[in-house]
């Protein structure tokens, strides 16, 4: 994975040279047949742009029902009771690995989806879905720390700094991402499935987790945006979408130099999808340059989409931004989250349920 | 008429019958697969698997028992402070003379479910946060220099248990009161007993039954409150709802969130019992 994201950056940096060639694109086009037919999309919170599926609807003059979660597992939860009607989930990396072996999710046909030629190559064939039998990149991204500027001045560069600041802080509801970054200062694997070590990490939390008011669900960047607390450990792109939405200074992010999680949301068919080849059919159009160049314009989370970066389509504010590409030193201090298996699984659940208990204590 | 209720009288279990079939499928069936499922391993993504175990209600008592005292601690709070605030109100209410008056203030209480509950709590987040209506206006009179920590403590989810469970109180002791007769009152002070003798000897034993109706029906939704202490109590004032809503996400814990929720249930039942004791002393049955 590392590597995939170094070579990545790489890509990234030479990516100036590949511009304007916008002039050439040519809109995609909808593959007929699938006038009147209805596709559902199960996707995360404020994760698309404003306009990505109306115009897929009328591209192919289809009806889009949109519905939204918060979390991967929610998003399991559902899909496991039987799938309620979706075409299209968006699972991280180890969800995928888990729905896939849990036969949650259908094989792709790469042929109906042309634009996979689109992808940066090195983010083809991930560990947790080697032959991308079924998943494709949607976005990545990186968890870190959003926080107030007024407050923090010099800006935040450690851990440490969100350890001891005395004022609110609000922890993000990911128990691998908060364990792991513990993992990284007791020198243990993020992902490490021994008991000792995944409960010295809940110590090492619970130590330094006097500051915590809440450990919110994906909703930490309202609460520093409302003032509520001054730094919110979150996905970097939705903290950019507070000072974008303000247009001010007022917030920004960092990812703190001991490292931090780095994940690749993916876009995957769930068992018993209704019209599993209009979803392939929307896959393909997610990954064309200029529809995936918008959604990345609109929610400043990384695009997967070589071809999107090299058009010029993104903005450069974005691509030149370091909290959404990271430079590569950064970038090799990322840890991803692979499923951990049921023990390591049941491990966590405690931990982090005693965490919760007694963070409040 | 007389005649056909006596010959429906004997047909009792059948009129009965839709009530028990409801009962049996939605409400004792899912309460067995609770209680199975309480009793089972935790398997991959948090499913029930075999063999069965006790490991999940010994997991209950343990660390868990902090969070559901501090729960039974909050809701008997609140039941107390409903009763406290909502006590005088009922009275206030029974006892206007013009019946227009009674209709009004009877109608301004129950005037909050017109708004969802959920926008109704979003809205003490804004009163009690840091820089919220409160802290702002306190600050701007100069009364704190820094703003009061309001939100997620606590005292937040009592504020917001409080205000809305509140109805719940009134409405039953409302209803008692409006059965009492107050020529009750002015024979006992025939009798000699004074202002306080009169409410704690007549009074407020007969209109116990409305007081012992609003506890309950506090107390019982407040123990498994779930949405107030996720909005306004953060990381301190988790409630055991919270971590029972947790067990059941995709790596959560079913068998153990199942186990939680029958302690939960017998903690209810626990109270509903005390609640039929007293109601039948109560009424001298």
């Amino acid at each position: 994975m590392k590597k995939i994201l170094l070579l990545l950056c790489v890509v990234l940096l030479m990516a100036p040279v590949a511009l304007a060639q916008d002039m050439e694109h040519e809109p995609w086009t909808c593959p007929e047949g699938y006038e009147g037919q209805t596709l559902s999309i199960f996707n995360w919170s404020t994760y698309i742009a404003e306009d990505t599926v109306p115009n897929f609807e009328e591209a192919c003059g289809v009806t889009v029902n949109y519905d939204i979660y918060e979390s991967n597992e929610a998003m399991l939860a559902r899909i496991r009771q039987g799938n309620p009607g979706y075409d299209i989930v968006v699972p991280s990396g180890g969800t995928v690995q888990r729905m896939a072996e849990e036969m949650l999710l259908i094989p792709l046909d790469l042929e109906m989806i042309p634009n996979v030629a689109n992808i940066i190559p090195d983010l083809l064939g991930p560990a947790y879905d080697p032959e991308n039998e079924y998943s494709l990149p949607y976005q990545w991204g990186t968890v870190g720390v959003g926080y107030s500027t007024e407050v923090f001045p010099d800006g935040i560069t450690s851990w440490n700094q969100v350890w001891e600041h005395d004022g609110p802080v609000a922890w993000l509801d990911d128990r691998q991402t908060m364990l792991g970054i513990a993992h990284l200062f007791l020198g243990n694997d993020p992902n490490t499935t021994d008991a000792d070590e995944i409960n010295a990490a809940r110590d090492y939390l619970l130590e330094n987790g006097g500051n915590v008011v809440t450990v919110a669900a994906d909703d930490g960047q309202v609460l520093l945006e409302r003032g509520d607390v001054d730094i919110a450990i979150e996905y970097n792109g939705d903290i950019l979408q507070i000072s974008w939405d303000c247009e001010c200074d007022d917030y920004t992010y960092a990812i703190p130099e001991e490292g931090s999680n780095v994940w690749i949301d993916n876009l995957s068919i769930p068992v018993d999808a209704p019209n599993p080849e209009l979803a392939m059919v929307f896959i393909d159009y997610i990954l064309d340059a200029k529809v995936g160049a918008d959604l990345t314009n609109y929610i400043w989370y990384a695009s997967p989409n070589q071809a999107s970066i090299e058009s010029g389509f993104i903005d450069e504010e974005i691509l030149n931004d370091p909290a959404i590409f990271p430079p590569a030193e950064q970038v090799a201090k990322l840890f991803a989250i692979i499923d951990v298996g049921a023990e390591a699984e049941e491990l966590i659940n405690n931990a982090w349920d005693e965490l919760l208990i007694f963070l409040g204590q | 008429m007389t005649n056909w209720l006596k010959r429906n009288q004997k047909n009792g279990s059948f009129l009965a019958a839709p009530t028990v079939v409801w009962l049996l499928i939605f409400f004792v069936l899912p309460l067995v697969i609770v209680l199975v499922v309480s009793l089972m391993s935790r398997g991959r993504g948090g499913v029930a698997e075999l063999p069965f175990t006790l490991a999940h209600y010994a997991r209950s008592f343990d660390v868990f028992s902090i969070i559901l005292w501090r729960s039974i601690g909050l809701a008997a709070l609140t039941t107390v402070v409903c009763l406290i605030v909502g006590y005088p109100l009922a009275f206030f209410i029974s006892t206007r003379r013009r019946r227009r008056a009674q209709q009004i203030t009877l109608f301004l209480v129950i005037l909050p479910f017109w708004t969802n509950f959920l926008i109704r709590t979003y809205a003490w987040r804004i009163l009690l946060g840091d820089e919220g209506t409160i802290n702002g206006f306190l600050m701007s009179l100069g009364v704190i220099s820094e703003p009061l920590s309001l939100l997620n403590t606590q005292f937040a989810v009592l504020v917001g248990l409080v205000y809305g469970f509140l109805p719940f109180m009134v409405l039953p002791i409302f209803a008692s009161v409006e059965r009492f007769n107050f020529r009750y009152v002015d024979a006992a002070h025939d009798l000699g007993a004074n202002d306080v003798r009169t409410f704690l000897r007549v009074v407020l034993p007969l209109t116990m039954p409305g007081v012992l109706a609003g506890c309950a029906l506090v107390f019982i939704p407040s123990v498994g409150a779930f949405v107030t202490p996720d909005l306004l109590g953060g990381a301190k004032g988790l409630m055991i709802g919270n971590l029972i809503n947790n067990q059941f996400g995709g790596s959560g814990n079913m068998p153990l969130g199942s186990a939680l929720s029958i302690v939960m249930m017998a903690v209810v039942m626990l109270s509903l019992l005390v609640y039929v004791f007293a109601n039948r002393r109560d009424t001298g049955a």
